[in-house]
């Protein structure tokens, strides 16, 4: 796999995908600066990493959307090159119209950190290959702006073109106790929505942060097999 | 200089002018002698904020002295913008704790939020990057009309910066208290790592060398934030909310990267951010420790007003900026770096050998002072105190009987003093930089240096109760408690920062507190050999007269050689057996126990034996490195009942326990120092009371883990689902009523 990851002002989670990414393929990404204007060819796959691009001014990832780099990212999506966007890198592949919907204001109006469960919608896209089939998975979010809304016939279209990534669901292992008092949809997302690709499948955007969820020892390792999905897709 | 030669456009000064400075008449007297003439209006502006307590701790410097601040792994002690501790393989980690109490009251979101920035900046400043942040909040009772506006704001504002600069909120702790009613504390504490031979210092040197300004445009706001955080608050206080700044985190997020960025080059020599006091303090301390002079040309400063004089140029506290004296052959390499993160790049004046800080701003002299009287002349106050009396122990022979224990802990764990703090840490991004082994709700958080199979233990404690019970024995407590939550983890406690939080200096009794404080912090640093490296004192923390209690943040960092081997709260498994550390409990005076069931605030702090404190701690690491106990945790606020149910709640695991009857109690909710809850194996409890023969630890048998709920001999048992409940809604229920 030959990955090039995005860095805007304001990117703060392009170190972790760096990590990440140099773990899965044993060998560090190529870091792409906002004011590039294009992304080389060998490229197979792009990473838009987290963070508070341009502060979330105005309105997040509206800026980064309009960098010179995003035109270059939009040009290669259109040539089906592996793009995923987490957090804030979602926030600007809808932005810049490669994914439809947009992601509001969390519904508690409050920042919101903490681990979620979601459940794998299919496992035979190349993000997903490596998932066991309807697996449920553990992963952090960390955002104020989460909450996936698309109006009723974009929603159907995603709905039936298969096009949801992840839904946010209920810890299946915690003690209902436990799980009552922890809402499973930490956002408000419609339809429980934490992740879309693109009509093609080759772009997905999601809200939950699988390069923190690489390790055991930080609490989960169900991010990596996303990683891996792709490096065997790509090779 | 000539009189004449001092900018022509000065108001004549009136005596009002110069108490609305914060300066007294000796002051003011010791002001003209230094000067030799009247003040400008600009340089009275200079002696104003750099006299301020915030800048000269004109009143604590001659008791600042009295704390131990040299240790085997000190890299860099107090006086720098922030302290530095050896972690091994020539890193070290930088840290400092800092209050932004009085801005915060005024304005919760930006007050936190610039508090967050000031003391990234000091870590960051020293060649570190922020690896990790943390905080110490206090409001006045859950009851009173603001402290829902305030925690709201105040934990909005922390999660607003740290999250959007990319640092993990990784811990910290929270209390409510009457006496905050008035003046809350926002302590905010950062730790950054770096190499120990590339750290930067403030000191100026190279006469001629180029003096830069990076970072934002220069503004009105905060001007006299300095002096404001120097005097009581009144009721007009809310008057003052254009003294506080506003932060910009994306801002200091490009100033952070670009600032490292030209560190790991040869250009710097040196560098200091412009904090309280902003250009004037930065420009002031640079030259001071230099033994330098520095001339400013203020047409040069970057600005987003217009027509700004010379006093609000250099009295500003705008956010995100930084001074710096480069080498003169790098600086259009600097300035590059700087361009390409599109941060602000000028030169805005030299270092000199005038010894004299030099201001001009359109063509006139607007200050020319020398550099002694601001800095190391500045005044120092042996202040009159009282010391004060401990309060007295309540009868030790007192009965206290529960009939319901399950009722008490339940009001208890859902209590202001003790419920789960969830809904302020799910606000800050605590997971971010992927090194956070342990996140916040334990003992201490761990964050992984990273790349490597070590970590930093990091914590924050005082228990403000026992302080305003007995100054001494709370200011030795705090540096206790501190300690032992790093020994909980099994980490190798380092060194301390400490945020000192009190009332008016200038009352004898405050002083005396505040005196008494120290000796008591200082005696336990000495024993536990654990020095302060950095801190930051905050007085004058009452409104109309009404001081907080004794506040002595302690911000501990420890080292854990393997971060597999580190320690939880959580129960692990069924069946394994619970051992207490240290004696049984009897200490009820000043307990949460007395607080919330009996509405008694009274009686003595629990005593402190440093020396037991020492070889309890030593233990309880020994035995977690050996792998012995699956699961660790201190006993402090609620004691030992409340211990225990805080592991179970972590590890979802009930507990079967048995303690005799006699002063039930007493053993369940004594707040007793010194001692520890650990969960062990069945197999591995023979070695452990070995073990605490050979080290002479006193230890008890208290049950076995497992079911859904805590069973008492003798009592009904009490499900952890009722006590999660408890636990977890007390904090919701708050901010939604």
């Amino acid at each position: 796999m030959n990955a090039a990851l995005l860095v805007f002002p304001g990117s703060n989670c392009d170190r972790d995908a760096r990590v990440a990414l140099t773990r899965a393929c044993g060998h560090p990404p190529r870091d792409i600066w906002h004011t590039e204007c294009s992304i080389p060819n060998d490229i197979d796959f792009i990473l838009v990493p987290g963070g508070f691009t341009h502060g979330d001014y105005l309105r997040p990832g509206a800026m980064a959307a309009r960098a010179p780099v995003t035109r270059a990212l939009v040009a290669h999506a259109a040539r089906g090159t592996a793009i995923l966007g987490i957090c804030n890198g979602f926030q600007i592949l809808t932005e810049c119209g490669l994914l439809p919907g947009a992601l509001i204001r969390n519904t508690g109006i409050k920042f919101v950190a903490r681990d979620v469960h979601l459940k794998v919608e299919r496992t035979d896209t190349m993000f997903t290959r490596a998932y066991r089939e309807s697996a449920i998975i553990r992963m952090p979010v960390a955002h104020m702006d989460g909450n996936y809304f698309a109006d009723n016939r974009t929603l159907s279209k995603l709905n039936d073109d298969g096009r949801i990534a992840f839904r946010y669901t209920s810890d299946p292992h915690a003690a209902d106790w436990v799980t009552s008092a922890i809402l499973a949809n930490p956002n408000g997302s419609i339809d429980d929505i934490a992740g879309i690709y693109n009509e093609q499948m080759n772009v997905l955007g999601l809200m939950p942060h699988p390069e923190r969820a690489c390790e055991r020892i930080t609490g989960s390792t169900d991010g990596a097999h996303l990683f891996t999905s792709l490096i065997e897709h790509l090779s | 200089m000539k009189a004449e030669d001092i900018s022509s456009d000065q108001r004549h000064l009136t005596p009002d002018s110069i108490t609305s400075h914060g300066l007294n008449k000796e002051e003011y007297l010791a002001l003209l002698s230094s000067l030799g003439r009247e003040p400008t209006l600009t340089e009275l502006g200079i002696f104003s904020v750099m006299w301020s307590e915030h800048c000269s701790y004109k009143s604590s410097r001659v008791w600042l002295k009295k704390l131990p601040t040299t240790g085997m792994a000190v890299v860099q002690g107090p006086g720098e913008n922030a302290g530095a501790v050896d972690i091994g393989d020539g890193m070290c980690a930088v840290f400092k704790m800092e209050s932004h109490n009085h801005p915060s009251f005024i304005e919760p979101y930006q007050g936190a939020a610039t508090g967050v920035g000031g003391i990234l900046r000091d870590v960051f400043t020293m060649g570190a990057r922020p690896v990790a942040l943390l905080n110490s909040l206090r409001f006045g009772e859950a009851t009173h009309k603001k402290t829902r506006h305030l925690v709201g704001g105040v934990v909005a504002g922390i999660g607003g910066y740290g999250n959007c600069i990319g640092v993990p909120t990784v811990g910290g702790e929270v209390g409510f208290d009457a006496s905050y009613n008035g003046n809350i504390l926002v302590n905010a504490m950062c730790v950054g790592i770096a190499d120990i031979d590339s750290l930067f210092f403030s000191a100026a040197s190279g006469i001629g060398n180029p003096v830069v300004y990076v970072g934002s445009k220069t503004g009105r706001d905060g001007i006299h934030g300095a002096t404001m955080a120097s005097a009581e608050f009144d009721s007009k206080s809310e008057e003052k909310r254009p003294t506080v700044q506003v932060g910009d985190p994306f801002t200091e997020k490009l100033l952070l990267e670009a600032c490292l960025e030209l560190m790991s080059e040869d250009a710097i020599v040196a560098i200091q951010d412009m904090g309280a006091a902003g250009l004037t303090s930065s420009a002031v301390e640079m030259a001071s420790k230099g033994g330098v002079g520095i001339e400013l040309d203020l047409d040069q400063i970057p600005q987003r007003e217009t027509g700004m004089n010379a006093y609000e140029i250099m009295l500003s506290e705008s956010q995100e900026r930084m001074l710096m004296v480069i080498k003169p052959e790098r600086e259009a390499f600097a300035r590059a770096i700087f361009d390409k993160w599109g941060i602000d790049f000028e030169v805005v004046g030299k270092i000199t050998n005038t010894g004299c800080i030099t201001v001009r701003h359109k063509g006139d002299v607007e200050a020319n002072i020398p550099l002694s009287p601001l800095g190391d002349n500045a005044p120092s106050y042996e202040r009159t105190l009282i010391m004060p009396e401990p309060a007295c122990k309540i009868s030790g022979t007192e009965a206290f009987e529960s009939s319901d224990i399950a009722e008490t802990l339940i009001q208890m764990i859902g209590s202001s003093a003790l419920s789960s703090r969830r809904w302020i840490w799910e606000q800050y991004d605590h997971t971010i930089m992927g090194d956070t082994i342990a996140r916040p709700g334990g003992d201490a958080a761990l964050v992984r240096i990273h790349q490597t199979d070590r970590a930093l233990a990091l914590t924050c404690d005082v228990t403000p109760r026992y302080c305003a019970a007995d100054p001494y024995q709370g200011g030795a407590q705090a540096v206790a408690e501190c300690w032992r939550n790093l020994c909980a983890v099994g980490a190798e406690p380092l060194a301390i920062t400490d945020c000192l939080n009190f009332g008016n200096p200038e009352r004898a009794e405050i002083m005396g507190q505040f005196a008494a404080t120290i000796e008591g912090m200082a005696e336990a640093c000495t024993v536990l050999n654990f020095p302060v490296v950095s801190g930051n004192v905050s007085l004058y923390n009452e409104t109309a007269g009404q001081a907080i209690q004794p506040t002595p943040t302690i911000g501990g960092v420890g080292l854990v050689d393997d971060v597999n081997a580190a320690a939880t709260i959580s129960f692990k498994n069924t069946g394994d057996k619970l051992v207490l550390i240290g004696p049984h409990g009897h200490h009820l005076d000043q307990s949460i126990y007395l607080q919330i069931i009996h509405g008694r605030a009274e009686g003595a702090c629990p005593p402190i034996d440093l020396a037991c404190e020492l070889r309890t701690g030593q233990f309880v690491r020994e035995i977690i490195r050996a792998k012995i106990v699956n699961a660790v945790h201190d006993i402090s606020d609620g004691g030992l009942l409340v211990a225990i149910t805080e592991m179970a709640l972590a590890g979802g695991i009930g507990a079967q326990l048995r303690v005799s009857e006699n002063d039930f109690v007493r053993k369940l909710f004594g707040e007793d120092q010194a001692r520890y809850v650990v969960s062990a194996r069945d197999g591995e409890v023979s070695e452990l009371l070995s073990r605490a023969r050979t080290n002479d630890i006193e230890v008890h048998l208290l049950g076995e883990t497992g079911g859904d709920s805590l069973k008492l001999e003798g009592c009904h048992p009490i499900s952890l689902m009722s006590l999660q409940i408890a636990h977890e809604s007390w904090f919701p229920e708050l901010m939604k009523s």
